[in-house]
């Protein structure tokens, strides 16, 4: 295969065809499977490149409008019910058009952050490890380890038996538990697995609202990330999460450092970089178009994921992104807010270059678009 | 640690261009440096393959299209 590949990129450069890596790949998929000699190869190379560039976007093209369109129409199609659950049944993930419009608002804040956690190669079937490693991660409170408690409003105090099966049944550690407790509360007795908690002042209301911090205590799990679902994915365990944490899940020991993602962008950027949220974007709003039954170009997806990551971090399309930030006033001004685009314009004295398609149209000039994007240069006589 | 988010799927191959080179790549493309897209000195990948303000790196992207494809970025503060 190698051989054939070099063999067609050899003839590709010869007929001054660019061919893409892939497209080169093909080409030499089929010489193999046809069995073509020179003659015949000669002959494809020279009729893909003739549909290859027939093909190609001409210079000129508005590929912005025809990206817009192309997202845009399927997107009315879309259902506004954003109660779907995406393949794990106890987990509720954000889909349709909510999760679009959150795509390319590049929201700060998602509605359902997750995470897909799997694990490298030597604990992929190890379900003893990924349960601890699952314990570890999802949040688990006070509350889900005792086995009797009750407020004591006699002798003033809170009472905590510890569940210890549970305990192990979570794969805690007991030692942890003490230590967390020991942290969070200064008046505390302990007893093996029975906790004594006093307020810092012996009143009823202190009681009260002591007996409910020892039962929301957390005791284990990584900081926004509450509910874990294991799961089993042809032969290996995956953990999904409800919240997010992708800096501090990477940093675990036995997690896989090349598969385990998040659906929440900005995290993607701040821990991996603006490529990868590039990617991130890509992949998020492709996944969200196919559970639609949609399909978009992936072309017209990455063209919107590079202009929200040519800046060098994520920007939102529409107001308070790319459309708010142009360099033209004009076109400011025709999107949205246009009396404060006017306005700061002329108090700071901007120049408007008339360079793009919206200036153009309104003052009535040719657009720089297709045809309109060729000028007549001309040679000074001496 | 740091260098392990250079193995994640999502995170392409990134390399310093050497001065010689960004001056060829630059004329291939018919371009200004200040044109291409830009990444932050700050940026995770940037800050651990040790880029700084100025350079501009070589991306090489897996595209679902093309197969690879390479595209440039300049580092800004």
């Amino acid at each position: 295969m190698q051989e054939t590949i070099e063999k067609v990129t050899k003839v590709v450069k010869k007929k001054r065809a660019k061919f893409t890596e892939s497209l080169i790949y093909e080409i030499a998929e089929t010489v193999e499977k046809r069995d073509m000699d020179d003659k015949e190869l000669d002959e494809l190379v020279k009729r893909v490149k003739k549909a290859y560039e027939r093909a190609r976007v001409e210079n000129g093209e508005a590929v912005g409008t025809v990206a817009a369109q192309s997202v845009g129409e399927p997107g009315t199609q879309m259902t506004m019910r954003t109660f779907h659950y995406a393949g794990v049944a106890e987990l509720n993930v954000t889909l349709g058009l909510p999760r679009l419009i959150e795509i390319v608002d590049a929201r700060k804040k998602i509605s359902t952050p997750t995470m897909a956690i799997y694990f490298e190669e030597e604990f992929r079937v190890d379900e003893e490890f990924v349960r601890t490693i699952a314990n570890q991660i999802g949040k688990s409170t006070m509350n889900d380890i005792v086995q009797d408690f009750h407020t004591n409003y006699a002798k003033m105090n809170v009472v905590v038996e510890l569940d210890m099966p549970k305990i192990e049944d979570k794969r805690l550690n007991f030692e942890d538990i003490i230590n967390r407790v020991e942290k969070a509360f200064k008046k505390v007795q302990i007893d093996n697995n029975v906790l004594s908690f006093e307020p810092s002042k012996p009143s009823i209301r202190e009681l009260r609202l002591l007996a409910d911090k020892v039962r929301d205590l957390q005791i284990s799990g990584v900081k926004n990330i509450g509910k874990v679902v294991i799961r089993k994915e042809e032969d290996e365990w995956v953990i999904h999460t409800e919240g997010s944490n992708l800096g501090a899940v990477l940093k675990m020991e036995g997690v896989d450092k090349v598969r385990t993602t998040t659906n929440d962008i900005h995290e993607v950027e701040k821990v991996l970089g603006i490529e990868a949220a590039r990617n991130s974007i890509i992949h998020e709003a492709q996944r969200t178009m196919d559970e639609q039954g949609l399909t978009v170009d992936v072309r017209h997806i990455m063209l919107v994921a590079d202009m929200m990551s040519a800046d060098g971090s994520v920007k939102s399309i529409g107001r308070h992104g790319i459309s708010g930030e142009k360099a033209s006033v004009l076109a400011r001004a025709s999107f949205e807010e246009t009396g404060k685009h006017l306005l700061r314009a002329s108090i700071r004295g901007e120049i408007d270059h008339l360079t793009g398609i919206i200036e153009n149209i309104i003052i009535g000039q040719p657009i720089p678009l297709g045809t309109g994007s060729v000028g007549v240069l001309m040679k000074q006589k001496k | 640690m740091k260098k392990d988010i250079l193995k994640h799927e999502l995170v392409p191959d990134h390399v310093i261009l050497s001065e010689s080179e960004v001056t060829k790549v630059l004329k291939k493309i018919e371009a200004h440096a200040e044109q291409l897209p830009k990444i932050n000195s700050d940026d995770p990948v940037a800050k651990s393959i040790g880029a700084k303000a100025g350079d501009v790196l070589e991306i090489t992207r897996k595209s679902a299209t093309a197969g690879k494809f390479i595209t440039y970025r300049l580092v800004q503060d």
